[in-house]
């Protein structure tokens, strides 16, 4: 096994800290987008447009 | 510069001044709006691409959002290294400053509250990784037979075919059975070392990009000076098991950790390992 720190900050752990963590406010005020539904839409959404710009390095 | 006020977090009143060159999401230097004993790091925005239609689309926009949240997490990490932030969910935006002043005196007491909780501790986060070449193809999202890409013996017959199967699964399941063992070992021992501690869902190996499959994605509410030692012990599970690897990210703001309801048994629900069949291609 090996241990691995990355000095770049992956996306996906910014992610799931950004759109999973973070003090969610509600209330009145005037937009907030980020709910957790929504947010599993744009990681669909995501997914398919990785998949798109990036070819998978197994293909072929 | 007038438009939208995009909040990044919260934090007590700090002396220590901020990196001189650090830039918020739409290039605009965050400053301070102090409440009372409460301080909401601000910057402007504008309401084009902030706005709830223009947000919305730009969600959706993978180079945007990557753009968006590394800007988030700078400001958030600068913050990190002079006070304990509270950091927000990613676009939370108001109209103007009196909505965010307002926001501060309606939520003071759960902010004092939660400061406190987190104060002088940051955030650890740790995955394990179960490492077949199974999951790494599965994980690219090819199918297994569209890219016979390492030269596994080709089965004569049906019945071959079957007993090869067999022992593939035989060998995965072993792998599984110590993975998951081996996880929720280490959450067990590592939720010892900290104040608090978050299970997230397996990341999906398509949009990580990671080889093998996630079988644990944990994150630590760790003191600052408790920090060596836990990163210390996450490092010595180097050597314990072949096939597994362990990451460790941080120290993070604690993001994990900024919900109100936090207490010992707010990971006990899902069991380490759980999520072992998450993005399962076949």
């Amino acid at each position: 096994m090996t241990v691995v720190e990355r000095r770049e900050i992956a996306l996906v752990d910014l992610l799931d800290r950004l759109l999973a963590g973070g003090v969610v406010i509600t209330g009145d005020v005037t937009l907030r987008i980020a709910d957790v539904d929504l947010v599993r839409i744009d990681l669909n959404a995501l997914i398919s447009s990785v998949n798109r710009n990036v070819p998978s390095p197994f293909g072929d | 510069m007038t438009g939208l006020r995009y909040v990044y977090a919260v934090c007590r009143p700090f002396d220590a001044a901020l990196q001189s060159q650090l830039t918020g999401v739409a290039g605009d230097p965050p400053r301070l709006l102090a409440y009372g004993d409460l301080v909401a790091v601000v910057s402007h925005v504008p309401e084009a691409d902030f706005g709830e239609e223009a947000l919305r689309t730009h969600l959706e926009d993978l180079d945007w959002l990557t753009a968006t949240a590394r800007a988030h997490q700078q400001v958030v990490d600068a913050l990190t290294a002079v006070t304990t932030p509270l950091p927000l969910r990613l676009a939370t935006v108001f109209r103007d400053d009196s909505g965010v002043r307002l926001m501060l005196e309606e939520r003071a007491a759960a902010f004092r509250r939660t400061l406190d909780r987190l104060d002088g501790r940051v955030e650890w986060g740790v995955k394990v990784f179960v490492e077949t070449e199974r999951t790494e193809r599965a994980g690219a999202g090819a199918e297994p037979s569209a890219a016979p890409d390492r030269p596994a013996p080709r089965p004569v017959s049906g019945r071959d075919y079957l007993r090869q199967r067999r022992r593939q699964s035989r060998a995965d399941d072993d792998l599984w059975s110590r993975a998951e063992e081996f996880a929720t070992g280490l959450h067990a021992e590592l939720s010892g070392r900290a104040d608090d501690a978050r299970l997230h869902a397996p990341q999906n190996p398509r949009l990580s990009g990671a080889a093998g499959r996630n079988v644990l994605n944990a994150a630590y509410l760790v003191r600052r000076d408790a920090s060596e030692e836990f990163v210390e012990r996450v490092d010595r599970t180097k050597d314990d098991a072949p096939g597994i690897r362990v990451e460790l990210t941080g120290p993070w703001a604690a993001y994990s950790f900024a919900g109100e309801e936090t207490g010992a048994g707010a990971a006990d629900g899902k069991k380490a390992g759980d999520g072992k069949k998450a993005g399962e291609e076949s």
